[in-house]
């Protein structure tokens, strides 16, 4: 009686709305049953878009976009509000969850080559999509409005201003006036969750849509390249003859690994909680250690590392460039083999682009061209290295500490390293090139000859000459 | 479809297409002129308030950083000021630090916080008289010159003058490359 009644009300809703009719031939369409464990990250990316999309909205519903209040909502909506803090801290570790699983996804598009012919444009869409993704990032780490946001800003408008010409307005247009201010924050928080979303969910669409038109790619075999021609045609009679319904066939690994990870980020966010705020936005607080987010962090490290005359080409060309060639990847070899094994040099590509993003996001979290800004009166002189040196290479160490070299030279490990450590450097350089080096300087070290007496700076090169290996004597004048 | 009516019917029929043809061709373009008009009427305050701050010129102010005797001769001291744009809902954004150096009696060099990298804010440390920037690295001497780092010059400066025994400056956009020239 009731399942009859539940039946009739099914059918009832069927007939006039047609929705199973609409949507089961694209739930149960075939697809390659090659297709497998690879094809998850998508999936997984779409889920986090997802996640993105449903805390985002539960924030804004709190969250005050106001530079006077921004701040402290957040602290607010970490203590006070229910769960705030978890809704929080699910949004933030999603945000990089899903730049994850987008960068495993495209690596995996690129690595099986699926975006040859006829899938370019799923892959041009794609590449929309990921920029996209950076930019809500970089646009979320704003509305933290904390001192990494503000000088995260300052950033990104000196570098809007190195373009030729038009500079000054573009940055003007970015921070919404000449100087970074409450409109600032109110155009960001509208780029975040207007524009870029709104974007995002449009071509979202049109991304699934052309997955849809093309078909889920077969997993690329060694001998059989894509010919323009032909390829269509095999591929509808490969996929209707060996082919397994999406749904329930492959979408069983797509729940189980986004459910996996959905379970893995929900842990991740209640174990490290919110991430941010920083320090209040307060721009005459110059104690501060501006840190970009974790997605950035490879930018910041390339930023730091190139040598400032190549800067122009870095900051705007390089990027161009590097958006366009992902552009254009889909028209070279755009028929031909997928097979990671016949395309050693893409692979290469890949290998070499992964290894630089990794090291650079690396350096860029141990940051290694900082000085320590409390280096010279935090960490104390190694105590060994003051035995038994007389009282004027003694005065020598204090002046080492007080001129701040620590801020960049470490000694027993501890210190900056943008310049060497000093622990054996009486070994490397004499007196004489010593005291040359802290005179005039050089490499990447300022001159220090007006800002030390000569007595001083006498002083620090006897102390620095006791610094050599005991198995190594000091290094002679010369030699 | 029309060759097994008659001659006369298929004339008659004719003459109204044309004629009704012509209305919908008179009517579609005007719809198009109309909507275009209405467009641009809705278009240009839209763009106008998006590129708004690009197109205003906002000048710059002069403001008091306080009686000159507070600034010890030889000595780089930080001070702080209120951004004269600010607005009641720009919170603690709008103040703004810069590094005051007293070179000699009514000499001075006013720099902004800045860093001419990319704009992080460095710190003074007198006793090696260098300005640091924490972000990569950049260092400059006593006078704002460049020492070393990535920056492509010196530290930017504030127009400064002294009046009434007190130090002004010239303010109002967050300093960079294009706007203050060396
Ligand atoms: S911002 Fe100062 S060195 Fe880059």
């Amino acid at each position: 009686m009731i399942i009859s009644l539940i039946r009739s009300v099914a059918a009832w809703c069927e007939d006039r709305t047609g929705l199973g009719a609409l949507i089961g031939p694209i739930l149960t369409h075939k697809v390659p049953k090659s297709a497998t464990w690879w094809y998850v990250f998508g999936s997984a990316t779409l889920m986090f878009f997802m996640l993105q999309v449903v805390t985002g909205i539960c924030l804004a519903t709190v969250y005050a976009p106001s530079a006077s209040e921004g701040w402290n909502n957040l602290h607010y909506i970490d203590s006070s509000v229910p769960y705030g803090w978890l809704l929080r801290a699910i949004h933030g570790w999603s945000s990089n969850a899903m730049i994850v699983m987008m960068v495993l996804h495209m690596g995996q598009v690129f690595i099986h080559a699926t975006y040859k012919f006829p899938r370019e444009l799923t892959w041009i869409v794609g590449v929309v999509l990921c920029l996209l993704t950076f930019g809500l990032a970089f646009t979320g780490q704003v509305m933290r409005w904390d001192q990494d946001a503000y000088w995260g800003l300052g950033i990104g408008a000196s570098i809007a201003e190195r373009i030729p010409l038009i500079g000054s307005q573009v940055r003007a247009l970015v921070l919404g006036g000449p100087i970074i201010s409450g409109e600032t924050l109110n155009r960001f928080f509208a780029l975040h969750v207007f524009v870029l979303p709104g974007l995002m969910i449009g071509l979202v669409g049109w991304h699934l849509m052309l997955v849809l038109r093309h078909g889920i790619s077969e997993m690329p075999r060694a001998g059989e390249p894509v010919v323009r021609s032909t390829y269509r045609a095999d591929f509808e009679k490969r996929v209707h003859a060996t082919g397994v319904p999406f749904w329930p066939d492959a979408a069983k690994r797509d729940l189980v690994f986004c459910g996996l990870a959905l379970i893995a980020l929900v842990v991740i966010a209640m174990w490290n909680g919110p991430i941010g705020p920083g320090g209040i936005p307060d721009p005459t607080i110059i104690d501060t250690n501006p840190r970009p987010d974790l997605p950035f962090l490879w930018i910041f490290g390339a930023v730091s590392l190139i040598p400032p005359s190549i800067e122009v080409f870095a900051f705007l060309i390089a990027p161009a460039l590097l958006i366009v060639g992902l552009f254009a990847i889909p028209f070279f070899g755009n028929q031909g083999e997928r097979a990671p094994s016949k395309r050693p040099i893409m692979i290469l590509g890949v290998v070499l682009a992964s290894t630089a993003v990794g090291v650079l996001t690396f350096q860029g979290a141990t940051s290694p061209w900082s000085p320590v800004m409390d280096g010279w009166s935090a960490l104390p002189t190694p105590t060994e290295y003051l035995a038994g040196r007389t009282p004027l290479e003694r005065s020598g160490a204090t002046v080492l500490q007080f001129a701040q070299c620590r801020n960049c030279h470490s000694l027993g490990g501890e210190g900056g390293l943008r310049g060497p450590p000093l622990d054996d450097v009486g070994g490397r350089l004499s007196y004489d090139q010593l005291i040359r080096q802290v005179q005039q300087g050089g490499g990447n070290m300022p001159a220090y000859g007006k800002n030390l007496s000569s007595a001083q700076t006498d002083a620090v090169v006897r102390f620095l000459s006791t610094l050599h290996p005991s198995n190594r004597p000091s290094a002679k004048t010369g030699g | 479809m029309i060759n097994k009516s008659n001659p006369s019917d298929e004339q008659a029929r004719c003459r109204g297409c044309e004629c009704e043809g012509a209305r919908r061709d008179f009517m579609l373009k005007a719809g198009i002129g109309i909507m275009g008009v209405g467009a641009i009427a809705a278009g240009l305050p839209i763009l106008g308030f998006v590129i708004g701050p690009a197109a205003s010129a906002e000048g710059l102010v002069w403001i008091d950083l306080g009686p000159t005797d507070q600034f010890p001769q030889g000595q780089t001291r930080f001070g702080e000021f209120v951004d004269p744009h600010a607005a009641p809902t720009d919170g603690l954004t709008t103040r703004t630090g810069c590094w005051i150096r007293c070179i000699a009696l009514g000499s001075f060099q006013v720099f902004s916080v800045n860093c001419a990298h990319l704009g992080c804010p460095v710190r003074w440390f007198e006793q090696s008289k260098l300005f640091l920037c924490p972000c990569h690295g950049g260092a400059y001497y006593e006078d704002g010159s460049r020492a070393s780092g990535p920056p492509p010059r010196g530290l930017f400066e504030f127009p400064w003058r002294v009046d009434n025994g007190r130090l002004h400056i010239q303010v109002g956009i967050l300093p960079g490359l294009e706007d203050v020239k060396p």
